[in-house]
């Protein structure tokens, strides 16, 4: 394409991008599906979920069988990412891990979102003494940093998949809790929310349908921004020993293995790392196009 | 001013209170039973050596009595108890241990915004250009590394390929080179990101273009006039890259076998060392808290109209 029908082609994709309503969800798609870094993000997830589930299929080897012939095998033709130091194919297992990642990634942020939510919205909506109570109680537990929090829900609860999401889902409540607070209180005196109320909406109604779907944008964005960063807390957590443990092919855990082979077997460290970051920048680059999209001071 | 100090201090105790029952609380609920595993270098492990053990650590008391001394222990005597592993008192032990984890985190907090804001501010500066997008997708990558992965990468790199730099322990300052590039990195990414997002709004507003057509170099128009009014963000990220540093110090201390606070929190964890993970965290509680307290009154320093704000409020009262 030369560069003069470039140009009438973004022309033409911003007076389509004009003709529609911002905040619509055919605005946000087309914002988005014009993002070269969110396609970009959006299909290597894609990808890392296909092959993900497929790995099975394709790739001979099993992600738990030992083969001690081939232990700390270099990356050949019969195992591209070589193997670790129990003779396992590594990208077998990188691609298993994915599931981990992923998985963590969304269940606790979408655990961290509802009720945190849920307690923003009370504490925004009825002010008051539960506000000061909820507040109070965030001010708690936001006294100290999170990962530190997630470190010693995980050690209360102990390892595995379950408790890895709920350690890392209750640590995230109090920073959704405190966002849909703020954007509650902006919204509640708006003039639109005083009509409902005069012709007598139910408070779960005006919540439902006039307050959460006005302060929806900023929580879609930080929801994908969520799963890149509790996607990188789990494997830090599993990487000290308290998220998943090692037999299991969880990026962390891997890497956590792995150091000790790190002097002439630097392969077993490189490739599980290298998932995490991708799988953590492509929900970075949707979070960005995201908030490019619903964020009305870049409208235009 | 000093009225505001103050105030947050006072406000400080209930929280650090509250967040010393929960942590009591929450090691309570820890599997794990800290006398097994005081013992379990011994051969042999009979009910009556459980029973004297757990009666030295005080745990066949009930949890109310314990909880109860516990606090009045941390908060009149800043005693944090006797340490399980080391039968030595759990202050004594951080008192070593803090002062390491302070500079590694003063030096990494330093490193973000030295960094961090005039990566930003040059960004901006040529924003549209080829380099600010490939710092941009730089700060994107860096803010999508895991530190504990670009740790093992530096030592794969600079100690084990290059041999330039120690991989492990304290001692010189050598040894800090790695940790702090570690530490920091995400957080000058981050910085780096928001100063260029608040100085892209800030450079096109009326002020700067005015201080421009009164002829004052670019370099001042930038930096004298854009700057400052674009760093109130700029701080609230930096003050929020401080807390996950802090967070993830446990990590990097771990990696690079830094004795801190941080990796003696993990030990302590798997140890079931109740006291010593109480302390650390206590300690850690109280450096955020007061972390934030600075945060916040930096952005009195650096924004005139919060300033006034605490100034006008103080003559009020002294009309009153």
């Amino acid at each position: 394409m030369t560069g003069k029908k470039k140009k009438e082609a973004a022309v033409e994709n911003t007076r389509e991008v004009k003709s529609l309503r911002p905040g619509s969800l055919a605005y946000v798609w087309r914002r988005i599906s014009h993002d070269p870094g969110a396609m970009a993000g959006m299909i290597i997830i894609a990808l890392i979920i296909i092959l993900s589930i497929l790995s099975p299929y394709i790739i001979k080897y099993d992600y738990s069988t030992m083969d001690l012939a081939n232990k700390c095998a270099a990356p050949s033709w019969e195992h591209p990412f070589g193997c670790d130091e129990m003779g396992r194919d590594i990208l077998v297992r990188v691609l298993y891990g994915a599931r981990y990642t992923l998985s963590i990634g969304v269940l606790s942020t979408a655990m961290a979102i509802v009720i945190g939510v849920i307690i923003g919205a009370i504490a925004g909506y009825f002010g008051g003494i539960a506000d000061t109570l909820l507040m109070r109680a965030l001010d708690v537990i936001q006294a100290f940093p999170q990962m530190l929090m997630a470190m010693l829900l995980a050690a209360v609860f102990g390892t595995g998949l379950d408790k890895c999401i709920l350690a890392l889902g209750i640590s995230g409540i109090a920073g959704y809790a405190r966002m849909t607070r703020a954007n509650i209180l902006k919204i509640r005196n708006s003039e639109y929310i005083e009509a409902s109320v005069s012709i007598k909406c139910s408070t779960p109604r005006i919540i439902w349908k006039h307050i959460l779907p006005n302060s929806l944008s900023p929580l879609i964005v930080s929801a994908a921004m969520g799963i890149a960063s509790s996607g990188l807390a789990a494997s830090a957590l599993s990487f000290i020993g308290l998220g998943i443990q090692a037999p299991k092919p969880e990026w962390g855990a891997m890497l956590s293995s792995a150091r000790n082979y790190i002097r002439g077997n630097p392969h077993m460290v490189i490739f599980p790392g290298l998932f995490i970051m991708i799988t953590v920048i492509s929900f970075n680059l949707i979070g960005d196009a995201l908030r490019d999209a619903l964020d009305p001071k870049l409208k235009d | 001013m000093l009225r505001y100090v103050l105030k947050r201090l006072l406000m400080m105790i209930p929280i650090l209170l509250a967040v010393a029952i929960l942590i009591f609380t929450l090691m309570n609920f820890v599997p794990g039973d800290p006398a097994r595993i005081a013992l379990s270098q011994n051969a042999v492990i009979t009910e009556a050596d459980l029973a004297a053990k757990r009666a030295e650590f005080g745990l066949d008391q009930p949890f109310f009595t314990r909880l109860i001394s516990f606090l009045e222990g941390a908060f009149f005597h800043l005693d944090f108890g006797v340490s399980y592993t080391y039968s030595t008192p759990v202050t004594s032990l951080l008192a070593t241990r803090f002062p390491i984890t302070l500079m590694l985190a003063f030096l990494c907090t330093l490193t973000m915004v030295v960094l961090g804001i005039p990566a930003g501010v040059s960004a901006a500066v040529h924003a549209g250009k080829a380099g600010d997008r490939i710092s941009m997708f730089i700060t994107l990558l860096f803010n999508s590394m895991p530190n504990f992965w670009l740790g093992l990468m530096l030592v794969l790199f600079f100690s084990l390929e290059l041999k330039l730099l120690p991989s492990t322990g304290i001692g010189s300052p050598a040894h800090f080179v790695l940790p702090v590039i570690c530490g920091s990195l995400s957080g000058v990414a981050s910085i780096a990101r928001q100063t260029r997002a608040s100085m892209l709004e800030v450079i096109r507003s009326d002020f700067v273009t005015t201080a421009r057509s009164k002829g004052i170099s670019e370099r001042k128009a930038i930096y004298g006039h854009a700057l400052p009014n674009a760093l109130i963000p700029v701080i609230t990220v930096c003050g929020q890259q401080f807390g996950h540093m802090l967070g993830g110090i446990s990590v990097i201390e771990m990696l690079f076998s830094i004795p801190g606070i941080g990796s003696f929190l993990i030990t302590s964890i798997n140890q079931r060392d109740y006291p010593s993970v109480q302390g650390c965290v206590i300690y850690i509680a109280v450096t955020f808290s007061l972390m934030m307290l600075i945060t916040d009154l930096i952005y009195a320093f650096v924004d005139p109209r919060i300033k006034s704000n605490y100034f006008v409020q103080r003559k009020k009262k002294e009309k009153t």
